[in-house]
């Protein structure tokens, strides 16, 4: 069971070119029902079926938690991957009926929080849009430093300036700005809650200040979700299902168990919650762990692998599935 | 003064530990005469450069000079004592309401003072991990009377009278954090004539 078995039917009521690699996409249910209720900083999962291939990608919403009636995300164009997002840019287009998951939040607002503090870098701003929206009619104070490559890149930057003021700060690195992350987490309020979302790098130097400076890690949250990436294929033995299977260099492992019928949990798709945890029975080879949620210790033992993510490399790889 | 030892019990009841700097933006303490010792212990340890990030509260014994001498000579950037917990407790949410994310907080002493002291950390936004107790001295109670809400401080018995409604109370483990009180039930309900015998137990 998750939350991708029970797909929900929707229609691409709007596709909105944001810039040059960014695309807004809209979704409406087929019957015009009102869609499930999320908070912000909720994904859903997208099924794209492409030319007999079926990807399951996460998306932050974006759309305003108080506005059930649709739906939206913004998709970056990554031609360096394994063609999710090149799909959704080039085939995805207004009318066309897709499936998606329920809403599901791994990066929710702690609502006992005194203020909100958000850090967002390029395309980590989506969950925010929400969440901002959440924040401002909770009336709840908030902030968001939004960071960018370049203004051509940085989406939704004029509008969210617009709507929430004096709440958005902005840096492009093409305009030499940068967040300062020491000041930052050195003048916020007791209570304060820190929300990051971007870019690996930018995470890490978020988690890393806050700790020094004595952040309490609750105080602390994240969201860095991965896309599965390409790789070579590779065999893999599932020992209850008593079958093999091969995964596809642009497939991932999550994918090729599902494509065998083979029931397995998941949630994210994306390395980070976990669901899809699975024992591994015999190894001879190199795992190649991707995700966020192994620590050394369980990833240097060769039991456990995240199947959204991970992939591997050698002579036999037996999953207890 | 010896080191706590307090018995295991049930999960609410709550348990201490051995203050220790961590990092921090800035460093809070709160103790009375009993934990001063603890807090001299871990502030003499730190390097001059640390000392205006170092803010202290002190509860005294009535008469007692010598510990507020120790304290002061610390050179802390903020000190200041108070003649009861309530009023210091009082100055620690003034002085957290200015505090950064980054703020710790150390308490040291009776359970009174640690109780009370994490109670306003919590009201102010401090995360329960940044709160460090050690306990020292009485094991004395703060007990609230469930029946008549009346906050009974030092309670040594067991059990004790309430000295608003006048019942008697049998003093549970059952403690609560957002009243920094252990609480206090009628232990003869059904029969208000049956005598009990009231035994000093929390020394």
């Amino acid at each position: 069971m998750s939350a991708s078995d029970h797909l929900i039917p929707v229609v691409v009521s709007n596709v909105v070119e944001v810039n040059p690699i960014i695309k807004r996409f809209e979704f409406k249910h087929v019957n015009g029902d009102e869609l499930p209720a999320f908070s912000g900083g909720a994904h859903i999962v997208v099924e794209m079926l492409d030319d007999g291939t079926k990807r399951k990608n996460p998306y932050s919403l974006m759309s305003s938690p108080f506005e059930r009636d649709q739906y939206a995300i913004s998709v970056r164009r990554d031609d360096t991957g394994r063609g999710g997002s090149k799909f959704m840019h080039e085939q995805v287009r207004p009318g066309m009926e897709m499936k998606i998951s329920a809403p599901v939040n791994l990066f929710s607002l702690d609502l006992r929080a005194k203020k909100h503090l958000m850090i967002a870098g390029g395309i980590g701003i989506t969950p925010f849009i929400a969440q901002m929206a959440q924040a401002d009619k909770l009336g709840v104070p908030f902030e968001l430093h939004y960071a960018a490559r370049s203004v051509s890149q940085a989406a939704y930057m004029d509008s969210l300036a617009d709507r929430f003021g004096d709440h958005v700060s902005c840096y492009c690195d093409d305009q030499g700005e940068g967040v300062d992350f020491e000041t930052l987490l050195s003048s916020q309020p007791l209570g304060t809650h820190v929300y990051v979302c971007g870019p690996k790098g930018m995470i890490e130097r978020v988690v890393e200040t806050a700790t020094h400076l004595g952040w309490p890690a609750a105080h602390v949250h994240f969201e860095h979700f991965l896309a599965p990436p390409v790789g070579e294929p590779f065999e893999v033995h599932l020992v209850k299902a008593g079958i093999d299977i091969t995964v596809g260099a642009e497939q991932s492992l999550l994918e090729a168990v599902e494509a065998s019928g083979t029931p397995i949990n998941c949630m994210c798709r994306g390395g980070a919650c976990g669901q899809c945890e699975t024992a591994v029975v015999a190894c001879d080879g190199e795992i190649m762990h991707n995700d966020h949620w192994l620590d050394e210790e369980q990833r240097a033992s060769k039991q456990l692998i995240m199947p959204c993510v991970s992939r591997f490399r050698g002579k036999r790889l037996e999953l207890d599935l | 003064m010896s080191e706590s030892i307090i018995e295991e019990s049930i999960l609410s009841r709550p348990t201490y530990g051995t203050l220790k700097i961590v990092p921090g933006l800035a460093h809070y303490f709160l103790a009375d005469a009993s934990g001063a010792e603890c807090v001299i212990r871990v502030v003499q340890e730190l390097p001059r450069d640390m000392m205006d990030k170092v803010h202290i509260l002190y509860v005294p014994t009535p008469g007692e000079a010598a510990l507020i001498t120790s304290l002061y000579a610390l050179g802390a950037n903020r000190f200041e004592h108070f003649p009861t917990i309530e009023e210091a407790v009082g100055k620690l949410g003034e002085w957290l309401s200015d505090a950064k994310m980054g703020t710790q907080l150390y308490l040291a002493g009776t359970e009174g003072l640690v109780g009370q002291g994490v109670a306003k950390g919590e009201e102010c936004g401090l995360d329960h991990t940044a709160v460090q107790c050690e306990h020292r001295g009485s094991l004395a109670r703060r007990v609230q009377c469930v029946h008549c809400k009346t906050m009974i401080e030092d309670v040594t018995t067991q059990p004790v009278k309430c000295p608003s409604c006048e019942l008697l109370l049998f003093v549970r483990d059952h403690y609560s954090r957002r009243l920094a009180a252990f609480q206090g039930v009628c232990i003869n309900a059904e029969d208000p004539t049956e005598e009990i015998e009231i035994k000093e137990v929390f020394k």
